[in-house]
């Protein structure tokens, strides 16, 4: 394949996420053209929503955080060839586990803070592992274990919580202050009044860290073999069922620190069902970007500016556009990578 | 003789880069078995694609009775009534016998209902009447895969099927089923169909079939009438004579074992045995050949070997140690390097680097505690790369980029090469058909390559259906026939006749194929 060739596909595969992105506003156009508004002023008012202002890019920030966790997760997992749809549930567990830690646990308070967010990411953990397991000694499916799990930890934190909310609601007491993670706008003013908080910062050290691991460790490189193909990566010695556990537990870790945005950094509480699908939406974040760190980071922020600029274009289209918008660019995405795969085996 | 059915004229195909099918032309006479043999790869199965409407031809022509057709879908070859058995069976588990039979073109009665009664009532009829035993009621998945098969064949029929194409029909058969496959064939033959039988066991050719083409390297290169073919002559087709050169070898004595197997059974993919008790040592500093016709059990000897099936039994020392049972990195750890029989698969992970995949399987020695990746391993590459002559030799470039010989040739550098200072101890190496599918410059370097590991004292353990390479690399020679080995020889004292006749299971001391010794290594 000759050099220019290469580049093109390159660009090719690089640029085929944006083109998604651009196709699903285009047809999304159709359809607030159709209810009768102006497509552009109605993205003009989003993206002004999303970006334009530094409440609003805080807002967008908070938005994005839990997303770039499960995006970060669904994409490890990715990697080593399993699908873990359990994303949701393990965020929904490590919320819980560093909210427990957080507001019962009698520690002192320089440790509370690292005691909640290790439980959180062994929580999640722990819970993707069983999937993992399950599928490393028996070949049962990762996609119908995680799924069940989903229930299943629904039902058990709605249990546990029985005798431990606060009278008349679904929420743990308040996590000690200690353990509270502190809003960005106090390094930022200019994110003043938006809930956008460290746990950004804690997401943008896993990204890094996601890319070393996969990209400059031993361990990134047999998991990658593993899910680009297995029979070649048991030759090479690798142990395919550690392997796969080792990456749900990850991919768990990453998925329970995740919920922490929302019960370390916003509410300070544990609430039932914080995570509002935050997990299966990482699941296209991970998809749109093509399970790299660096991708998946631009696809949390672009999925979490649609959602906080969802908010402004209420009185004039129904909000379940962003919702139509949403799927589309999945939609697109999965099309995008079929075609330029094509392209670029025909070409090299 | 009766007017061919079927004709294929100049039948050229390719397949990516390889040219599959190189001007086949082949002849379907009614009432008769053609069957169609080659190693793997020959291009026997794009053949039976292309004329079974899965694939298109780039040229060449289809005639089915003289007039000229177009199969653009499977569809169409089955209107002009061309049926397949495939190797893997398209059934439905959970529906009966009847139901899978005339799935697509279900009798119906009144409004469209599925007349159920008159579907098991014609089912049963057809396999009554080709002596097809199968009950129209029973559920597929509770049925033996020689039942099944004779399903396949049902469901066929019932499509007015007059050339019926069995791909590999007895890999998947017990000797009894084939027996019972045998019967039914016979009767559908006496009945006037064509039929295509594609196989490399060339016993059920002689035992069947009235026609053979053989195919090699997508060329038909020899075929006729069966009773005027010996399973000599045919197995000499088959295996071919690729000029290769004869090497310079210096004269060398074999130093300690390196590689040892030891009354090994192991057992196929469905549990039935495969390598049926086999004791061989490969020492320093000797290629051992293995010959053998593919699917005598050189596959799961090979897995074995390399720690990817467990054995049943018997034991596998690599330098001394005991790792049978062990997974392929303890193998890999006591001085093993395989070059992998399927190279796509088992060889290389495509979609990595030619950096990456030069490191796969040496991980581990070549990780910086636990970093591996970025420029060293790019680094590390280039010598490689160089000196296997690797092209393109950029490390970032993707495997699957590379031609099939110079991927080739990436595997034989991981795993041949000498040159990386993490490489561990290499003690021994499985060879299988290093070269199959490159072209004869690269066929020459890497036996150059594996002259030269043996020279330098490893142990070389050598699969290939090439005889030639066979006589041309090896010190010693064991032929494999059914899972065992039932001759031992040297390049010295042999030739490729006579190779063939032990590959065949034709050979004349009878007693060596019915009693091996118990070692399996009859002196």
């Amino acid at each position: 394949m000759s050099q220019p060739r290469a580049n093109l596909a390159a660009a090719l595969v690089l640029g085929a996420p944006l083109v998604a992105v651009l196709a699903a506003l285009a047809v999304g156009g159709v359809f607030i053209a159709a209810i009768g508004e102006s497509p552009l002023e109605i993205y003009a008012l989003m993206f002004h929503e999303a970006f334009g202002t530094g409440y609003g890019l805080g807002q967008t920030l908070f938005k994005t955080t839990p997303l770039l966790f499960t995006g970060l997760a669904v994409s490890l997992a990715f990697r080593a060839g399993l699908f873990n749809i359990g994303v949701e549930s393990q965020m929904y567990l490590g919320g819980f586990a560093a909210a427990l830690v957080g507001a019962y646990a009698p520690l002192p308070g320089v440790l509370l803070l690292p005691a909640a967010l290790l439980a959180a990411a062994v929580a999640g953990s722990a819970w993707a592992a069983i999937p993992g397991g399950l599928k490393a000694r028996f070949g049962s499916h990762e996609v119908i274990n995680t799924i069940m799990l989903n229930f299943i930890a629904l039902a058990l934190v709605s249990w546990v919580g029985r005798g431990l909310f606060e009278p008349a609601t679904v929420r743990t007491r308040d996590v000690a202050a200690a353990a509270w993670l502190p809003r960005l706008d106090r390094v930022l003013p200019a994110l003043a009044g938006s809930p956008a908080n460290f746990s950004l910062l804690i997401g943008l050290l896993l990204a890094v860290g996601v890319g070393v691991l996969l990209f400059r460790t031993r361990v990134g490189f047999e998991l990658r073999a593993l899910g680009l193909n297995a029979p070649a990566a048991q030759a090479a010695g690798v142990a395919i069922g550690r392997t796969q556990v080792l990456a749900m537990a990850l991919s768990g870790a990453l998925a329970g620190l995740g919920g922490v945005n929302f019960v370390l950094g916003y509410k300070h509480y544990f609430e039932l069902e914080f995570t509002g699908g935050a997990g299966f939406i990482g699941i296209a974040v991970a998809l749109l970007g093509r399970n790299h760190p660096l991708g998946v980071l631009l696809a949390a922020l672009f999925f979490g500016g649609l959602s906080h600029g969802a908010l402004v274009i209420n009185q004039r289209v129904p909000r379940e556009l962003v919702n139509v918008l949403q799927g589309l660019v999945i939609l697109f995405a999965i099309s995008a990578q079929a075609l330029t795969a094509r392209f670029v085996r025909r070409w090299s | 003789m009766l007017a061919p059915t079927v004709s294929l004229r100049d039948i050229t195909r390719t397949c990516g880069t390889v040219l599959a099918n190189d001007r086949v032309s082949l002849e379907l006479i009614p009432g008769q078995v053609h069957a169609i043999v080659g190693e793997n790869g020959a291009g026997k199965s794009t053949l039976m694609k292309v004329l079974y409407g899965l694939f298109q031809p780039d040229s060449g022509q289809i005639l089915v009775d003289d007039r000229p057709v177009r199969l653009p879908d499977p569809e169409a070859a089955m209107r002009l009534g061309l049926g397949m058995v495939h190797q893997h069976f398209m059934l439905v588990d959970t529906l009966t016998v009847a139901e899978n039979v005339v799935l697509g073109r279900e009798p119906t009665r009144g409004a469209g209902a599925f007349d159920h009664a008159r579907a098991e009532r014609e089912v049963g009829a057809l396999a009554e009447r080709y002596g097809l035993p199968v009950d129209p009621r029973a559920r597929i998945g509770q049925l033996s895969v020689g039942a099944q098969q004779r399903v396949e064949i049902l469901k066929a029929l019932y499509r007015g099927a007059r050339v019926l194409i069995l791909d590999e029909p007895t890999a998947v058969l017990t000797p009894q089923e084939v027996d019972e496959l045998f019967v039914v064939l016979r009767a559908l033959q006496r009945d006037g169909a064509s039929i295509v039988l594609i196989t490399h066991k060339l016993a059920e050719v002689k035992a069947l079939a009235d026609q053979v083409t053989v195919m090699r390297a997508g060329r038909v290169v020899g075929g006729g009438r069966v009773a005027d073919c010996s399973v000599e002559a045919i197995a000499e087709w088959m295996v071919g004579r690729v000029l290769v050169p004869l090497q310079q070898r210096s004269a060398r004595a074999p130093g300690a074992t390196q590689l040892q197997a030891h009354a090994l059974e192991v057992a196929d993919d469905r549990g039935l045995p495969a390598v049926r008790g086999i004791s061989f040592q490969v020492r320093a500093g000797e290629v051992l050949g293995l010959a053998g016709i593919d699917g005598n059990g050189q596959h799961e000897l090979l897995e074995a070997l390399a720690g990817l099936r467990g054995p049943r039994a018997g034991r596998i020392e690599i330098a001394g140690r005991v790792v049978s049972g062990r997974d392929a990195r303890e193998h890999r750890q006591a001085g093993l390097a395989h070059i992998p029989a399927d190279r796509l698969r088992r060889g290389l992970v495509p979609d990595m680097t030619l950096a990456e995949n030069l490191v796969l399987g040496r991980q581990r020695e070549a990780s910086h505690g636990p970093w591996l990746g970025g420029r060293a391993l790019n680094e590390r590459a280039r010598g490689p790369l160089t000196e296997f002559d690797i092209r393109p030799p950029e490390p970032t470039a993707r495997a699957a980029q590379l031609s099939g010989g110079n991927q080739q040739k990436l595997i034989a550098a991981r795993e041949l090469g000498t040159r990386n200072a993490d490489a561990p101890q290499i003690r021994a190496i499985l060879a299988a058909h290093p070269t199959r599918g490159v072209d004869l410059g690269a066929i020459e370097f890497l036996h150059g390559q594996l002259l030269a590991a043996r020279d330098a004292g490893r142990a070389v353990l050598l699969v290939s259906s090439e005889l030639s390479e066979i006589l041309a690399l090896s010190d010693r020679i064991l032929v494999m026939y059914e899972g065992r080995i039932v001759h031992e020889t040297t390049p010295a004292t042999t030739d490729e006749r006579a190779l063939g006749q032990f590959m065949t299971g034709r050979h004349s001391p009878g007693a060596e194929l019915t009693r091996p010794s118990p070692t399996g290594s009859p002196r």
